[in-house]
C-alpha cells in the first residue's frame, strides 16, 4: 500500500514536471507579458486592453503585428497619450518586448508578417505610386499634416512590412488586396536599399528632393555669373 | 578687326544653330537634357558673341570730336572708317538670323501647352450607373473597400487618363459622416483624385488610428498639402486649394457592385480662371 501510495506520488510529479517543460514558451511568455501590461500599458488601454475612452484604443485585434511595430520602435508606451508617436529607443528589454507581443498577439489579430527577398525595381514602382507622397521618394520622410511621416532609414524589413499592413497612427493600412506580399517584400527591398542610395549626379545633399537640389543649382550658378561678369567688366 | 568679326559671326552663327536644333527637338523628340543642353548653348554662345564684340570690335579709344567739324572729306572719311566696320553685312546678317532663332526658341514652347479643356472638367465620363472598377479594369465591390485604407478607381470604360476619371475611395463609420451621408453607403466615400489647386494626384490618406487623440480623417495632397474633410463633402481644411474636393455619389448596386449614383459635387481640376467650386 505504501509502496503503491510512493509510486503514486512520483508519477504525479513527473507528471507535472513534465506538464512544466512541456508548457510551450508562448504560454510562459504571454503570463509574464499580461503582468507587464497591467504594470505599462493598461492606464490607456484599459485593465483587459478594450481601451480606455479619450486615452487609448482597444487592443483586442490590433494582432502582434502592431505589438511588435510599435514595441521595437520605442513608439509605445506614450508618456502623453495625445502626443505623435515617434520613434526612439524601446522601452523594455528583448525579453519584455517579447513577452508583450505575445500577450497582445494572443488577443488576435494579423501575426508578425514574414519578409522575403524582394525585387527593389519593382518595389520603386510600387513606393512611388503608394508610400512616396508622405515618405519622400528617397524614404527620408516628410509631412502628413498635422504630423510628420517619419524617414525609413532605420526601420527594418520586419518594421517596415508591418506599418504597410498596420498603418500606424496617421498612416492608411494596406491589406493584400492593395499590396500583395510579392509587391510588399519588393518595397523593403527598395526602402532598404534607400539606406545608402547610389548618388548618380555626384552630390546627394541629403537625398531630400528637388527643392534643396535647385537652391543650391541656383547659388552655384549665381556665383559662376558673378564671377563673370567681374571677368567682362571694365571700370569707367 | 577682320579676325574678330569673324569669330563673332561664328558664335552667332553656331548660337543659331543650336537655338533652331532646340526648336526642332522640342517639335520631334522633346527630350530634356537635349532641350536644356541646346537652350542653354544657344544663349551662352550669344552672350560670348556679345562679349567679343563688345571686346573687341568697338573702339574703346576716347574720341573727341574736334571744333569746328571737318572740312576736310578726307579726313571725315577717316574718321569714319575707323567707326565703320568692315564686315559690316556679315555681322547683321548672323546677329539677325541669332535674334531670329532665340525668338523661335522662345515661342515655340507655346506648342507644349495642352489641349484646350473644354467642358471636360464639367462634363466627366461619370454617370449615374457607371461601374467603378480598379486600374486592372476589375469591378470594385462595397467588400473591396477596407476601413482604414484608400483604393483609387476609374469609370468601367473610360479613358483612365481623362482628368475627371480617378476618384479615391475611403471608409468611414457613416454616423460620423457629417455632410452628404447619403452620397456614401456604408461609410464608403468617393472623391476626386485631382486636387483643386494644382492639380496633382491626391495621394495621402490621413487615417488616425485612435481618433480622440489625433485629428479625424482627411485627404491630403502630397504637392502642396491642401488637406481635405471626408467627412464634410470634401471642405478644405488647411493648405493653399481654393473649393472644396469634388465629391461622387456612390451606390451599391447588385452583387454589391460600386457604381456612381451622378456626377461631381463641382468641376473637377486644378484652380482655373472662372472656376468656382
Amino acid at each position: 500500500m505504501r509502496r503503491a501510495a510512493h509510486t503514486l506520488v512520483a508519477l504525479l510529479c513527473a507528471a507535472a514536471a513534465a506538464a512544466i517543460w512541456a508548457s510551450p514558451p508562448e504560454a510562459t511568455a504571454q503570463r509574464t507579458g499580461r503582468a507587464l501590461y497591467t504594470s505599462a500599458c493598461s492606464a490607456c488601454h484599459g485593465p483587459d486592453a478594450r481601451g480606455v475612452a479619450g486615452k487609448g484604443p482597444s487592443l483586442v485585434g490590433a494582432g502582434a503585428a502592431a505589438a511588435d511595430f510599435y514595441l521595437e520602435t520605442g513608439r509605445m508606451p506614450l508618456s502623453d497619450p495625445s502626443a505623435e508617436p515617434v520613434r526612439g529607443e524601446p522601452a523594455f528589454t528583448r525579453a519584455e518586448r517579447r513577452a508583450l507581443t505575445a500577450y497582445i498577439g494572443a488577443l488576435g489579430g494579423p501575426p508578425v508578417p514574414a519578409v522575403h527577398p524582394g525585387d527593389a525595381r519593382e518595389g520603386f514602382k510600387a513606393f512611388r505610386d503608394r508610400c512616396a507622397g508622405c515618405h519622400s521618394i528617397t524614404a527620408r520622410g516628410g509631412v502628413a499634416p498635422p504630423g510628420a511621416a517619419p524617414a525609413l532609414q532605420q526601420a527594418t524589413a520586419t518594421q517596415i512590412a508591418e506599418a504597410v499592413r498596420v498603418g500606424p497612427y496617421l498612416m492608411p493600412r494596406f491589406d493584400e488586396r492593395q499590396i500583395d506580399d510579392a509587391q510588399l517584400n519588393s518595397i523593403v527591398a527598395y526602402v532598404l536599399a534607400q539606406r545608402h542610395p547610389d548618388d548618380h549626379g555626384g552630390w546627394g545633399i541629403g537625398n531630400i528632393g528637388p527643392i534643396p537640389e535647385g537652391l543650391v543649382a541656383w547659388l552655384l550658378a549665381g556665383t559662376a555669373l558673378l564671377i563673370v561678369a567681374r571677368l567682362i567688366g571694365e571700370r569707367a | 578687326m577682320r579676325r574678330a568679326e569673324n569669330a563673332v559671326a561664328a558664335l552667332l552663327a553656331l548660337a543659331s544653330a543650336s537655338l533652331v536644333a532646340f526648336v526642332v527637338l522640342l517639335l520631334v523628340d522633346p527630350d530634356t537634357q537635349w532641350l536644356g543642353l541646346t537652350a542653354a548653348a544657344g544663349l551662352v554662345l550669344i552672350a560670348a558673341a556679345l562679349v567679343l564684340a563688345g571686346k573687341r570690335l568697338v573702339p574703346h579709344e576716347p574720341a573727341v570730336e574736334p571744333r569746328p567739324p571737318l572740312e576736310d572729306p578726307e579726313a571725315r572719311d577717316a574718321v569714319q572708317t575707323r567707326l565703320r566696320f568692315p564686315r559690316r553685312k556679315l555681322l547683321l546678317a548672323s546677329g539677325g538670323a541669332a535674334g531670329a532663332a532665340l525668338t523661335a526658341a522662345v515661342v515655340a514652347p507655346v506648342t507644349a501647352l495642352g489641349p484646350a479643356v473644354g467642358d471636360s472638367i464639367v462634363d466627366t465620363p461619370w454617370r449615374r450607373g457607371r461601374r467603378l472598377v480598379d486600374e486592372h479594369g476589375t469591378p470594385l465591390t462595397a467588400d473591396d473597400i477596407a476601413e482604414g485604407s484608400f483604393v483609387t478607381a476609374f469609370p468601367d470604360g473610360a479613358d483612365k487618363r481623362e482628368l475627371g476619371s480617378p476618384v479615391v475611395l475611403v471608409k468611414d463609420d457613416p454616423s460620423r459622416i457629417r455632410r452628404r451621408r447619403e452620397w456614401a453607403p456604408e461609410g464608403i466615400l468617393a472623391f476626386s483624385k485631382i486636387c483643386t489647386h494644382a492639380g496633382c494626384a491626391i495621394a495621402l490618406y490621413r487615417k488616425p488610428t485612435y481618433e480622440p487623440t489625433s485629428v479625424p480623417p482627411a485627404l491630403a495632397c502630397p504637392c502642396h498639402y491642401s488637406v481635405f474633410a471626408t467627412r464634410e463633402a470634401g471642405k478644405v481644411e488647411a493648405g493653399p486649394a481654393g473649393r472644396p474636393l469634388p465629391q461622387l455619389p456612390i451606390e451599391i448596386g447588385p452583387n454589391r457592385e460600386l457604381r456612381a449614383a451622378g456626377g461631381f459635387s463641382g468641376p473637377i481640376g486644378p484652380a482655373w480662371w472662372s472656376v468656382r467650386g
